[in-house]
């Protein structure tokens, strides 16, 4: 009988991993901390006409490009004369489960599918799992979700629980557990029980998946107005969103597109702590994953994460909690869509950011949620008052995450806050420096500074000077 | 107090994955002094009553044994309250382009 401990399930992982993905990362190494991420995603994904097609087979994409025209027109009444852009917004709650994971599980599934596996497994707390289990429907394969959901005390999110009841609605089998980072111990055991496929965020499939969701902005901005979008935003917390949304871009073309990243900040709150777990009032989207995963991307459940946001990443904001949760009841009262609200973290920057820009430019929000029980404001800020949060009217920036969601009491209080992109380069730097394999030689190989440049977006002299920085430190 | 519980009845367990001394070394010490514990749902196998040892057939098919919890528990999320705050918030924002404001 196989030893069950937590030491002994982590220590096979790699095999289990292997047995999971039906994918050798090994090949893809090029020695020391460098690995071939362009060859990874062509071998290992699909092109974006492949994913297309895969994803016309069960109902994916397509979906409708919105303009916010109420919202725009608040945006202007804010702006210097002059200033202001169309702010549009992606339907992406039209796909079957309700978000723009379908796009991500698509591809997983179809993978799964076409590979032999009887079944996939994913550990999500988020859409993914009603995602997952939607298109293992499509495919007629077996789904297990891995929740985190309950605190000690057995009480749940409820934008968490809603997803759960998604998923068993869907003939999941559902497994929620209590807070801590050892999901992923359970997780490896589901895998090594049942040999499913691990339907990973992480991997080139998951990715590629949502390259048609970039591609598919540019040309229906193209497809009306004859050019690019000015700026895409993404909300940003694994990282996957943003560099398949951003890769999509490149590949229609869309070269000169800013893209903008935007988390709910959440500094502060431990992502591990039992006692923070319900003091937050965002389960995704939040600076607590999205930081750490900007910053070293192989954290994730596979040998080399695909998700690789620096790779793509122009500009960085944070808004918070109680701008979010604003913005998405003038969602609902300006524009008649109630969706969200996590999805909705980027349009809130998107609504702060057009400010800054000219009234002809056109900037894109990538991504509505479906809303509901559990998963709405009404929910969430109940859920928060009942969990001792303080809830009220006031200015953003006194926000303390986990006491109190200040809903903004003028329009104009809803700002960006930019995280410096060189800190996050740094922090990037320095645990790739960290986690370098042992007995590399001293210097950097040429290979090694050429991966480290493409990771973090930056010229040769540019790398050399924030390496410098990250020695020095 | 024993509630009976019926073979054939869709049911919820709870196992205790890992105890709090078995837990992972990163985890901090609020969540380390409790137990991990999972929760899943199943058809149940055999007669039990609630607080039993039992196996159940989960969704897909896969066999799993745990405390018995509860019978078709419900689902308990709903919509809360109305948020007072956030009730004028359509009037304000509409208000800014309807007066034609700029700063």
């Amino acid at each position: 009988m196989k030893d069950l401990s937590y030491a002994a399930v982590m220590a096979r992982r790699n095999e289990i991993m292997k047995g999971a993905l039906g994918l050798d990362y090994g090949e893809f190494e090029l020695g020391g901390l460098a690995f071939d991420y362009e060859r990874m995603m062509e071998k290992a994904g699909y092109s974006l006409d492949e994913v297309r097609a895969i994803q016309k087979e069960t109902n994916v994409g397509d979906t409708p490009l919105i303009e916010l025209k109420n919202l725009t027109a608040a945006a202007r009444a804010l702006s210097e004369p002059g200033k202001g852009a169309r702010i549009f917004i992606k339907d992406e709650a039209a796909n079957p489960s309700g978000s723009f994971k379908d796009r991500r599980a698509a591809v997983s599934c179809y993978y799964a599918q076409h590979h032999g596996y009887k079944g996939v497994v994913a550990a999500t707390s988020g859409n993914y799992g009603a995602a997952v289990a939607s298109q293992a429907n499509m495919r007629n394969l077996k789904s297990i979700i891995v929740q985190e959901l309950f605190d000690s005390r057995g009480v749940g999110q409820p934008e968490i629980l809603e997803k759960g009841r998604k998923c068993e609605a869907y003939g999941a089998e559902v497994l929620q557990l209590t807070v801590g980072p050892e999901l992923f111990y359970t997780f490896l055991r589901v895998l090594e029980d049942t040999g499913f496929f691990n339907a990973s965020l992480y991997t080139p499939f998951g990715i590629a998946g949502i390259e048609t969701l970039g591609a598919e902005i540019a040309s229906q901005v193209q497809a009306r107005f004859g050019r690019n979008p000015d700026a895409v935003v993404v909300t940003n917390a694994g990282g996957g969103n943003l560099t398949g949304t951003a890769r999509g871009l490149l590949k229609a073309g869309a070269k000169e597109t800013k893209v903008i990243g935007a988390s709910v900040d959440l500094s502060g709150l431990h992502m591990a702590s039992d006692r923070d777990f319900n003091r937050k009032s965002f389960t995704t989207g939040h600076t607590g994953f999205g930081v750490p995963f900007t910053t070293w991307p192989d954290r994730a459940d596979v040998p080399r994460n695909a998700a690789r946001p620096l790779r793509y990443m122009d500009r960085y904001v944070t808004i918070t909690q109680g701008e979010v949760f604003a913005i998405t009841e003038v969602l609902a009262a300006l524009e008649g869509l109630e969706r969200g609200p996590a999805g909705n973290t980027s349009l809130t920057a998107a609504f702060a950011v057009a400010r800054e820009m000219p009234e002809d430019a056109i900037i894109v929000v990538q991504e509505t949620e479906y809303t509901g029980a559990g998963k709405h404001v009404t929910a969430q800020l109940t859920f928060a008052r009942e969990n001792g949060i303080e809830v009220r009217r006031g200015d953003p920036a006194e926000q303390v995450p986990g006491k109190n969601i200040i809903i903004p009491s003028d329009p104009s209080m809803i700002r960006p806050r930019d995280l410096s992109m060189a800190d996050l380069k740094l922090s990037y730097l320095r645990n790739a420096l960290k986690n370098r394999p042992a007995g590399s030689p001293e210097a950097l190989t040429e290979t090694e500074v050429a991966f480290l440049a493409a990771e973090v977006k930056e010229t040769p002299e540019g790398l050399a000077a924030l390496l410098h920085r990250a020695r020095g430190c | 107090m024993f509630v009976k519980v019926p073979k054939g009845s869709w049911v919820q367990i709870e196992q205790v994955v890992l105890k709090p001394e078995e837990r992972a070394p990163q985890v901090p010490e609020d969540t380390k002094a409790v137990p991990l514990k999972l929760w899943v749902k199943g058809t149940l196998l055999e007669d039990a009553s609630i607080g039993d040892t039992v196996e159940i057939e989960t969704a897909i098919g896969r066999r799993l044994t745990g405390k018995l919890v509860a019978e078709n528990p419900p689902y308990t999320h709903g919509f809360g309250r109305p948020v007072p705050e956030l009730l004028t918030l359509g009037n304000e924002f509409r208000a800014l382009f309807e007066r034609g404001d700029r700063k």
